[in-house]
């Protein structure tokens, strides 16, 4: 299970950002988990749950935005929305497709609670 | 105080920043970065450690027992005298495998994961200090058998190759769909058991392929047949003349952390 350690990633990674602000404490996490990141949303809830204790994010709450897949077509220039197993184009039915979202794995924001000092 | 978290963010110039609720003690710091940055890091300081030695390096994946470490056994017999050769081993325990590697009279590193289900850049480069660059062509990294996990972790590799057996399903292209459209090459390896394996339609497996926007090679090998390896042979050939962009060495600030 790599949620496990993506967790752990982004932990480390809202701890630098907490330390740096001097924050007291973390609030709301709020990532991005796109269906074709290979991370499975609530696997990856769920891994939060164990991977938050004893660190600054301890009493933090994960909100975990699921974007839709968006294909751009390369041989008709449209851009459709698609399914993880199927990122044909909608348009014109051709398979040489980019993704252009859905792939991101991202920390979009962190809610912090900061001394009113820095205020 | 920093330019990028959002603690500079004050009373005055909230509403310019787009603070919920200014004033408060609470800020909300937009971040905008990738989780596995720290792992793409190191993969990157893997890949300029390759580039700096002229080595291809090239990931295999796949699900257990599809037959990578036959595939390479077999490859090392095939290109013995023509280029260097190296392997990574991943796996959960034992080290069988980097054995059966060495039996062939190339160095292999194992690297044991215990309980992680993937190899992560991190691993990789630990791998590399036991591991001289210098001298080699070719460093096969062999992944934990899965087809799940690895597909997101790069490990500085210049080329992913995926095996689909022929006795898995023809549909995994469409069960699996971020590792197959990670590979730059899907290899259907057990090929000379599609006479009797009725349930495998080639046809039906590279439709599944294509679904996923994907134009990805196919070709079949059959390592225990050395003529069924000729197409393999031909793409490692293509890729090792290919040119490849150089990836500049830096190094690591603050050294690697290794997490298992």
């Amino acid at each position: 299970m790599h949620e496990l350690s993506i967790c752990q990633a982004l932990i480390d990674e809202v701890a630098r950002i907490a330390t740096s602000c001097e924050a007291r404490s973390v609030g709301r996490i709020t990532i991005e988990v796109g269906l074709l990141s290979g991370v499975e949303p609530e696997l990856l809830a769920r891994a939060f749950e164990i991977a938050r204790v004893g660190t600054c994010a301890a009493a933090a709450e994960l909100s975990i935005a699921v974007p839709e897949i968006v294909v751009h077509c390369n041989e008709c220039g449209a851009s459709s929305s698609a399914q993880a197993n199927r990122l044909l184009c909608a348009s014109c039915g051709g398979y040489r497709t980019r993704v252009l979202e859905g792939d991101g794995l991202k920390l979009r924001a962190v809610e912090l609670d900061v001394p009113a000092a820095l205020h | 105080m920093c330019d990028t978290c959002g603690c500079t963010i004050t009373p005055g110039n909230a509403h310019l920043a787009g603070a919920e609720r200014a004033g408060a003690s609470r800020t909300t710091v937009e971040v905008l970065k990738d989780l596995l940055a720290d792992n793409d890091r190191v993969a990157q300081h893997n890949r300029a450690h390759f580039d700096e030695h002229g080595v291809l390096a090239i990931n295999l994946m796949s699900s257990p027992g599809a037959g990578k470490t036959t595939l390479l056994e077999a490859t090392i017999q095939a290109l013995r005298g023509r280029y260097r050769i190296a392997v990574i081993e991943g796996d959960l325990e034992t080290d069988n495998d980097a054995a059966r590697i060495r039996a062939q009279g190339v160095p292999a590193v194992q690297i044991t994961t215990g309980t992680a289900c993937h190899l992560d850049a991190h691993l990789v480069h630990r791998a590399l200090h036991d591991l001289p660059l210098a001298g080699l062509d070719l460093l096969f990294i062999e992944n934990v058998g899965n087809l799940v996990c690895p597909a997101s972790f790069d490990l500085g590799q210049h080329r992913n190759v995926v095996l689909l057996c022929t006795t898995e399903g023809d549909d995994k292209p469409a069960k699996y769909p971020v590792m197959f459209r990670a590979a730059d090459l899907v290899v259907l390896s057990k090929a000379d058991l599609l006479g009797v394996l009725e349930d495998f339609d080639p046809v039906r497996a590279e439709a599944a392929l294509r679904a996923l926007g994907r134009d990805t090679p196919i070709i079949r090998t059959a390592a225990r047949r050395a003529p069924a390896l000729a197409a393999w042979l031909a793409w490692l050939e293509e890729q090792l003349s290919a040119p490849r962009a150089i990836a500049p060495l830096r190094p690591l600030e603050g050294g690697v952390t290794v997490s298992a």
